[in-house]
């Protein structure tokens, strides 16, 4: 019971319990009998009255009152002052029932449907609101209740704005009246009110929420608030291209299988397929990605109408990056080795953001691509994740991608964003003893990052690192929050220039030279910055703390993945890796799969839980059992291209699932290091 | 001195009283607190039988005698009330669906009346209302699309469009509402994310806004709280950490000062579970103090599905065989 102090009752009391419980049950035992046999006369009407006064939960009680008043009402002709009796009769009865539990539903929904027949004084139930509110200022059915009334009323929503001043003016605590006010005061900024432009609002509105803050530093209300107002700053709604590949002015080698080194200099991508993946990444979510949007310009043949593919779930047709499979293999003769390709983005309006928005404007970039028909046959040996690498070859071009293609490019109005944020770095610095001072102030030095001109970045990476380190120690129950955050500014700050990012990378001259990252060994919890990792073929993540693989569905290169000696817990959390189509060789050997009962990947992952579509194959109807047992191992694993999978190390890995493994991916070559006899 | 050792300074689960506790509050129907809850019986049930299954102890109920009871409180519509001579409301009917699933006895029901009662609820905007008196809720859109994954009947509604309606109670701080506009609130984040998990529409969903906000739930005591500024409650170990985990971020909040606030809220010496220490025990707090449990490994309980609120092996059984 919410609230009720555990005590052993006193013979009294229990007496008087039982007297109370066996009045309560005479009188439902008769309202169900009006109920079922329809009696609506006064005496009935009154006895429902008495049950909803001792119990406001009867719902079927409420449901009763509603035929008896339309019962009454089809017996009236239509006498306003009459309908009006019987209307405000059950507003009364609500109002008592709400003085007994104010957090009644079926009161409260009742209140609603009375108001909707549309009889009653509005203006009655905004000053009942005002009551009620100072009451219990918290209470959401009050406020849920307060914009159905406003609704029917037609009150400005600069008047509701207004309110909100009052109620946080006189409660810095009030969430539900800063919630209020986030909600109007980004429907006023949306449909750009009078007087509510985002750089001259939400300035003011840093000011407010300032003094919330400062005068309780633990007083979380004002936390959330700030948090919106950084994203309102940060986060322009037009959406931008971030990165691709094939990055502007790069050079490729393409191929259908191996070449000899002396190409070494430009990343070689070969496929049997003899197609290569056009990878946009954009800021935010995109839709409308098509051939009609993206034109594409070369004498590649066949490529006149571009399929783009989301990269997201199935259902969803919105994603930050999208892929394309340019052809550079076709049936006629290639007359020559080097094509220019021009790819437009946006050329055509029609790249929306899920917000509505339009991409900003269209975007050319050109690359380079060199053609090899010398066929060597596929890969077949293992690869190896600790010999036949060369050091990164510094003239390489594929890092000058690294700068991003420029936001101001999209001529938004940065300046008083910048401008905010630099105000704000100031005023939290002197806060930086507490939590939330010490987040923040992390918070908005990486939006300071992300919003600048790439020449100021990487000064403050240092910071941040150590401002989430501090918060590790200082509020340890959010631990793993911080050591997110932290792994976030890392990657970040590996990526942020070519210095930093190419003592990272190698060649592995096994496979054309492919590019190797390698994040080894960093402490990483989690994935991020991958828009400018577009480029790499093998990615070397073993030893980390990573759970899941979240993020690295856009590397649509990657070849090789290693996450040895990491934290996954189920192959479920796999499940961004089936986006990538040229994945070969995977190692999960030395994590926790098999160990835990719960899985928290369990619905980030496509499968029958929620409800995605799957079709029976020979695995399912011969081992349906194995199937149910090993769901995640099953669905994610028939998807990828294997020929290479080592998952030893992990408590799943017993004779039984090894075996089942090799029905699901029946294309596997090496299990566990070991050849599989063909 | 066993007083020093780590499981006694932790507490440990008094299972064996939490089943009794609940086989006897289903005796005790003569209490003020059980005529007052009268009318939801049926989530009483739901809530007592799950927290037995949880326990390995659903063998200690009579199967025949819930079923027949059970299937008094449906209604010509195919709706279920929450007790007999009720009026029928999709709460109850997904509870009635649940304890079936529990039992492994869908196959009694009419699957095509059941799911043809909460299909119609859905409006024109995708949202559902509760019963055919028209209170809207994502509550009803979480229940009638658990309800209809359960039957297997999804393809009833729009699914898109009742989607599009939770993402439409969307706040700015990541959570949801009952209704658009409406302030976040951790039983409702649940019906929200639940819907968009069994739907694999978790993408609609920001993980990290949400996850940070839900793990700032968790108060000093260890306890989580349903909304900031709000004092902590058991039952949030199970709106919040349910929600934690379908967005895969429940390594951000301290689990074994969850399990130690759970611990605490027992009742040692007559079973049950309360919303804070000291407090007077109900079976809803049982259950939600048991599936806290459960959902954070807790040793001797079975795992419970974030989305579904039903045993994993109940859900595998059903869902993951064709």
């Amino acid at each position: 019971m919410h609230g009720r102090p555990r005590k052993a009752y006193k013979p009294e009391e229990e007496a008087a319990s039982a007297a109370k419980a066996a009045k309560l049950r005479i009188l439902q035992t008769q309202f169900m009998s009006n109920h079922h046999n329809k009696i609506y006369t006064k005496e009935a009407v009154d006895l429902s009255t008495k049950l909803l006064e001792i119990n406001p939960e009867a719902y079927t009680a409420w449901n009763y009152r509603k035929l008896a008043v339309e019962d009454k009402l089809s017996r009236i002709e239509s006498d306003p002052d009459l309908v009006k009796t019987i209307l405000d009769e059950e507003l009364s009865v609500v109002e008592s029932a709400l003085r007994q539990n104010f957090k009644s539903y079926g009161a409260w929904h009742h209140r609603k449907w009375v108001l909707s027949k549309g009889n009653s004084s509005v203006a009655n139930e905004m000053r009942l609101l005002d009551k009620f509110q100072k009451l219990d200022s918290r209470n959401f059915h009050a406020w849920n209740y307060r914009r159905f009334v406003v609704e029917l009323t037609n009150r400005s929503e600069q008047d509701e704005l207004k309110y909100t001043d009052n109620m946080i003016g006189s409660d810095f605590s009030n969430y539900s009246a800063w919630h209020n006010r986030s909600v109007l005061l980004s429907n006023l900024l949306a449909r750009k009110a009078d007087g509510f432009l985002p750089n001259a609002k939400i300035p003011d509105e840093y000011e407010l929420v300032h003094s919330a803050i400062f005068t309780d530093e633990d007083d979380q209300s004002g936390w959330f608030y700030h948090l919106w107002l950084l994203d309102q700053t940060v986060n322009v709604e037009t959406p931008l291209l971030t990165s691709s590949w094939p990055s502007h002015g790069s050079r490729i080698n393409l191929s259908a299988g191996c070449l000899n080194d002396s190409f070494s200099k430009l990343t070689t991508f070969c496929s049997e397929s003899g197609s290569f993946p056009l990878i946009l990444y954009f800021d935010q979510a995109v839709g409308g990605v098509s051939s009609a949007t993206v034109t594409i310009d070369s004498e590649l043949k066949g490529n006149e109408d571009l399929v783009w593919e989301p990269v997201s779930k199935k259902n969803s047709q919105m994603s930050s990056v999208w892929v394309a499979h340019l052809k550079y293999m076709s049936s006629e003769p290639c007359f020559r080795k080097e094509y220019e390709v021009k790819v437009r983005v946006g050329n055509s309006p029609g790249i929306v953001s899920s917000r509505g928005c339009n991409f900003s404007k269209s975007y050319e970039f050109i690359f380079t691509a060199h053609v090899h028909d010398t066929v060597q046959g596929s890969q077949e040996d293992i690869v190896s994740w600790t010999d036949g690498f060369d050091i990164w070859d510094a003239e390489s071009k594929d890092l000058y991608s690294l700068v991003n293609l420029n936001r101001s490019n999209a001529q938004m109005d940065f300046k008083w964003r910048q401008e905010a944020i630099a105000e704000e770095i100031i005023l939290f610095r002197k806060l930086s003893d507490s939590k939330i001072g010490k987040l923040t102030l992390a918070r908005l030095l990486m939006a300071k990052a992300v919003i600048s001109d790439d020449v100021v970045k990487g000064v403050d990476y240092n910071e941040i690192l150590e401002l989430y380190k501090d918060l590790m120690v200082l509020d340890s129950s959010h631990y793993q929050y911080y050591k997110d955050e932290h792994s976030v500014a890392l990657l970040h700050k590996v990526t942020s220039s070519t210095d930093d990012l190419s003592r990272h990378l190698f060649r592995y001259r096994n496979m054309n030279n492919s590019v190797c990252l390698r994040l080894n060994n960093l402490s990483l919890s989690r994935i991020a910055s991958v828009a400018k990792l577009l480029f790499v073929q093998m990615l070397d993540l073993s030893h980390n703390e990573l759970h899941s693989t979240e993020g690295l569905e856009a590397m649509q290169l990657l070849s090789c993945l290693n996450l040895s000696h990491n934290k996954i817990r189920s192959f479920s959390a796999l499940d961004s890796l089936r986006h990538l189509k040229q994945l070969r060789v995977l190692n999960v050997s030395h994590n926790h799969i098999g160990e835990h009962s719960v899985d928290t990947t369990r619905y980030l992952c496509s499968s029958p839980l929620s409800n995605s579509e799957w079709t029976q194959d020979e695995v399912g109807r011969k081992t349906p059992n194995l199937v149910t047992k090993y769901w995640d191992a099953y669905f994610v694993l028939r998807d990828l291209n294997l020929k290479q999978l080592d998952i030893t190390g992990n408590a799943i890995a017993r004779d039984e699932f090894s075996s089942f493994v090799l029905q699901v991916v029946p294309k596997l070559v090496w299990l566990n290091g070991k050849k599989l006899e063909s | 001195m066993s007083s020093s050792s780590s499981s006694f300074q932790m507490g440990q689960l008094v299972a064996d009283k939490h089943v009794r506790y609940i086989l006897m509050a289903e005796k005790k129907k003569e209490s003020f607190e059980s005529v007052v809850m009268d009318h939801l019986r049926m989530n009483g049930a739901y809530w007592g039988l799950t927290t037995l299954d949880l326990l390995d102890k659903l063998g200690s109920v009579s199967v025949d005698e819930v079923v027949s009871w059970l299937m008094t409180c449906q209604h010509e519509s195919g709706g279920f009330a929450g007790n007999t001579g009720h009026d029928p409301h999709v709460l109850y009917t997904l509870s009635a669906v649940q304890i079936l699933a529990l039992f492994d006895k869908l196959d009694i029901l009419d699957v095509g009346k059941v799911s043809s009662y909460v299909a119609g609820l859905q409006n024109e905007d995708g949202s559902f209302s509760g019963d055919i008196w028209g209170e809207v809720d994502t509550r009803f859109s979480y229940i009638a699309i658990c309800c209809l994954s359960i039957l297997k009947c999804l393809d009833k509604i729009n699914v898109e469009k009742a989607v599009d309606y939770i993402v439409s109670c969307k706040n700015l701080d990541g959570g949801f509402g009952c209704t658009p506009g409406a302030e976040s609130h951790a039983g409702q984040i649940f019906c929200c994310v639940g819907a968009l998990a069994i739907t694999g529409s978790l993408h609609h969903v920001d993980k990290d806004l949400l996850g940070w906000w839900l793990c700032e739930r968790q108060v000093k005591s260890g306890g989580l709280n349903g909304r900031p500024e709000k004092l902590p409650d058991v039952c949030y170990s199970w709106w919040v950490l349910s929600s934690l985990i379908m967005i895969d971020r429940v390594h951000w909040i301290d689990k074994a000062k969850l399990v130690k606030f759970i611990l605490d809220c027992q009742d040692l010496e007559n079973g049950g579970i309360s919303d804070r220490p000291d407090d007077a025990v109900d079976i809803f707090h049982t259950y939600f103090g048991v599936a806290g449990l459960s959902l954070l490994e807790y040793p001797g309980v079975k795992a419970i599905d974030p989305a579904y609120a039903l045993p994993v092996d109940v859900i595998n059984r059903i869902l993951l065989t064709k």
